[in-house]
């Protein structure tokens, strides 16, 4: 197997609503920035590769509007997850160490300002037994808060930290949607505030990842992909211990996460809480830096927040903030769906 | 810096935005397990599913989330049962089981492994704790889904000592020992029809503004790409050939050519057209591509490649409602093959 790195990553700044501008207006910018990082065009770019979900705009296919911003004459190799970008880039991943392609550009991109994306998410709910009920986003992840503070694994003052330390952190970051401390605000559904709960928002991010040789051409400071896995629990909440994550685990274990420590972790959890399982799953001590970007809890373009996740633990590899990245991506109510990526930058590089 | 002229390109115009609801009635088909549940549900039984390692799955699935190993061996549960964790929702929102605010719960009911989701109607958050006994309430009127169970109450509103494990009756027998089931009733429910409804504000973004705004004005407009030049009607605001944001306002028509076209001979739904009717590919004069649109005042089966069109417009009609011939001699095929 050939090693593949990120050489580049971009993303727009999250905001409440971007009324004003298309899905296509929203990316091009984030696309034509993250080609130029490396000097590539869309027509060296070997596969392309997008996530992001037609229930956020009301509108089918909408993602073949998107393409319009990439330029896809002469014909481009192309594909599209409907989910976050972060399992787009595990597919352009895979593509390149087959040696299918050099190089590839993953983008995502999430507007969730038109509906209402609490219940717009029921939707992607089992349809017999959760769906008609329409239990939305935020109650789901708060019934995995309780069962949390039953356990005994966190309590409110613990996930009020946990937000203020994101915000905190987010105040550094240009992108953020959320930056800076804030009040934790009433109930949204008990126990979760709504400090604990994420933004609602509109943001696009792409990267660019090049194989062996060329990604050294293209970065000073590659982020190698050293491990990337992705798992799944049952659907049912019910049948799932909500206290852990498992998939999470195994994940990790199968991205070789556990071999030796991370220096950075970028942990896509858009609750507050979901950041204690996390932890856990992961053995993440106090000395590993989590989200120093301020996370999903500063902003969080559905469909495009665990592909950031990644972006940021690849761009500390290429300032040289980190040498050992963890980077972690959900999908699906209460954690049900996990990716893990490892990053590395070489130890002699700049 | 860019240097577009500056009066090439419009001030950005106001935002356009319009009501839009997705809506769509989601029928699915039951298997045997979820069959079983689901009519069990209408005649007030509870059934769940047991695994080959002995555990019992409510609500009932029919492959093993553990193994994927085929389940067939229906079980009836009790109807009460014991919250496994909560959270109180002080907001109920459309849909949702209750219209006051409720907790939702994860109840495993008596004889059951696992637990299923609902929601409790309690008076409020302090009167809802991990642990507490609760039982179905059933809805008065039963089809055979979910929401047939209408919510959960605690056991207690009812005045009654809560049953525990160690309480005899029905539900106690069934907290014990889960009855095996035939999960057979008259009747049985095959599917169900899961209506959905999502409301969205829908905004088009620049370029479809600019475009929909000069059609107001009965003019339609296309953006060059700064790239290839190409002019490109109806606008996205991207060159989908070079990648790059398209601004340069470009006035094409009124009139164009048929570069292709199709018969219609299907009446669409709540389409007041007669059939068969043209539905054409029309290249505007000054554009880079063909839009499309229906052909009017000529028999069907006169239209041709290479007619000559023009838009008409009704009194209050937000775009052309079709087009029809301008009477002129048909276009040469080398001044728009590059189109078709």
């Amino acid at each position: 197997m050939r090693d593949v790195a990120i050489v580049a990553f971009s993303q727009t700044d999250h905001v409440r609503g971007s009324e004003e501008i298309s899905e296509v207006e929203m990316l091009m910018p984030v696309l034509h920035d993250v080609l130029g990082r490396t000097g590539l065009r869309t027509g060296d770019i070997g596969f392309t590769c997008s996530g992001s979900s037609d229930y956020l705009a009301g509108r089918a296919f909408s993602f073949t509007m998107a393409l319009d911003g990439v330029g896809a004459w002469p014909p481009i190799a192309e594909s599209h997850v409907e989910t976050d970008g972060a399992w787009a880039l595990y597919e352009a991943w895979v593509e390149l160490l087959t040696g299918e392609a050099d190089t590839a550009l993953v983008y995502a991109w999430g507007k969730s300002s038109p509906g209402s994306v609490r219940d717009v998410l029921t939707r992607q709910l089992d349809p017999y037994y959760l769906a008609p009920l329409w239990p939305d986003s935020v109650a789901l992840a708060a019934l995995q808060a309780q069962a949390l503070v039953d356990a005994g694994e966190t309590d409110e003052p613990a996930l009020a930290a946990i937000a203020a330390r994101s915000r905190t952190d987010a105040a550094d970051n240009p992108h953020a949607q959320l930056r800076g401390a804030r009040a934790q605000g009433d109930y949204v559904v008990r126990p979760l505030r709504t400090g604990d709960c994420p933004p609602v928002g509109d943001g696009a991010a792409a990267v660019v990842l090049a194989a062996g040789d060329r990604a050294r051409e293209l970065c000073d400071r590659p982020a190698w992909i050293r491990g990337m896995d992705h798992r799944i629990e049952p659907h049912s909440l019910g049948v799932r211990d909500l206290t852990d994550s498992p998939s999470t685990r195994l994940a990790a274990e199968g991205a070789g996460a556990f071999e030796r420590p991370v220096d950075t972790a970028e942990l896509h959890a858009p609750f507050t809480s979901q950041e204690v399982v996390l932890r856990k799953a992961l053995r993440l001590g106090g000395s590993v830096r989590i989200n120093a970007s301020g996370g999903a809890l500063a902003a969080n373009p559905v469909m495009a927040a665990g592909l950031i996740r990644i972006g940021e633990a690849a761009a500390a590899v290429h300032r040289g903030a980190s040498d050992r990245a963890l980077a972690h991506a959900t999908s699906g109510p209460c954690l049900q769906q996990n990716l893990v990526a490892v990053l590395e930058g070489e130890p002699h590089a700049r | 810096m860019t240097a577009t002229p500056a009066s090439r390109v419009p001030p950005a115009p106001e935002v356009l935005r319009a009501p839009l609801t997705v809506e769509f009635p989601f029928t699915r088909s039951l298997g045997p397990v979820q069959s079983a549940f689901l009519t069990g549900l209408r005649e007030r039984t509870v059934l769940g599913v047991r695994t080959t390692g002995g555990r019992v799955l409510v609500p009932p699935v029919e492959y093993d989330p553990e193994n994927a190993e085929e389940l067939r061996e229906l079980v009836e549960v009790g109807t009460a049962g014991t919250v496994t964790t909560w959270a109180w929702n002080p907001e109920p929102r459309r849909g949702q089981p209750l219209a006051t605010p409720f907790a939702w719960v994860l109840v495993r009911l008596d004889g059951a492994d696992t637990a299923l989701l609902h929601a409790l109607d309690a008076p409020g958050p302090d009167a809802v704790r991990t642990g507490m006994r609760v039982r179905v309430r059933w809805a008065a009127e039963r089809a055979g889904a979910i929401t047939d169970i209408a919510c959960f109450e605690r056991c207690e509103d009812r005045g009654q000592r809560e049953p525990t494990p160690a309480t005899s009756g029905t539900e106690r027998r069934a907290a014990a020992e889960p009855r095996l089931h035939s999960g057979e009733f008259d009747d049985p429910v095959t599917g169900i029809v899961a209506p959905a409804r999502l409301d969205y504000t829908y905004t088009p973004g620049r370029a479809q503004t600019r475009f929909i705004n000069a059609l107001a004005e009965r003019r339609t407009t296309g953006e060059r790409c700064p790239s290839c030049r190409k002019v490109y009607v109806p606008p996205r605001g991207a060159c989908p050939t070079c990648g790059i944001a398209t601004s340069e306002q470009v006035e094409v028509g009124p009139r164009g050519t048929v570069t292709t076209f199709c018969i219609v001979n299907i009446k669409a739904k709540n389409l007041d057209i007669d059939v068969p009717y043209v539905y054409a590919h029309i290249a505007l004069d000054g554009a880079g591509l063909a839009l499309h649109g229906r052909i009017g005042g000529i028999p069907y089966d006169q239209v041709r490649m290479g007619l000559r069109v023009e838009p008409v417009w009704t009194e209050d009609g937000r775009h052309p409602d079709h087009y029809r011939p301008t009477g002129e001699p048909d276009a040469d095929y080398d001044t728009y093959k590059e189109l078709l």
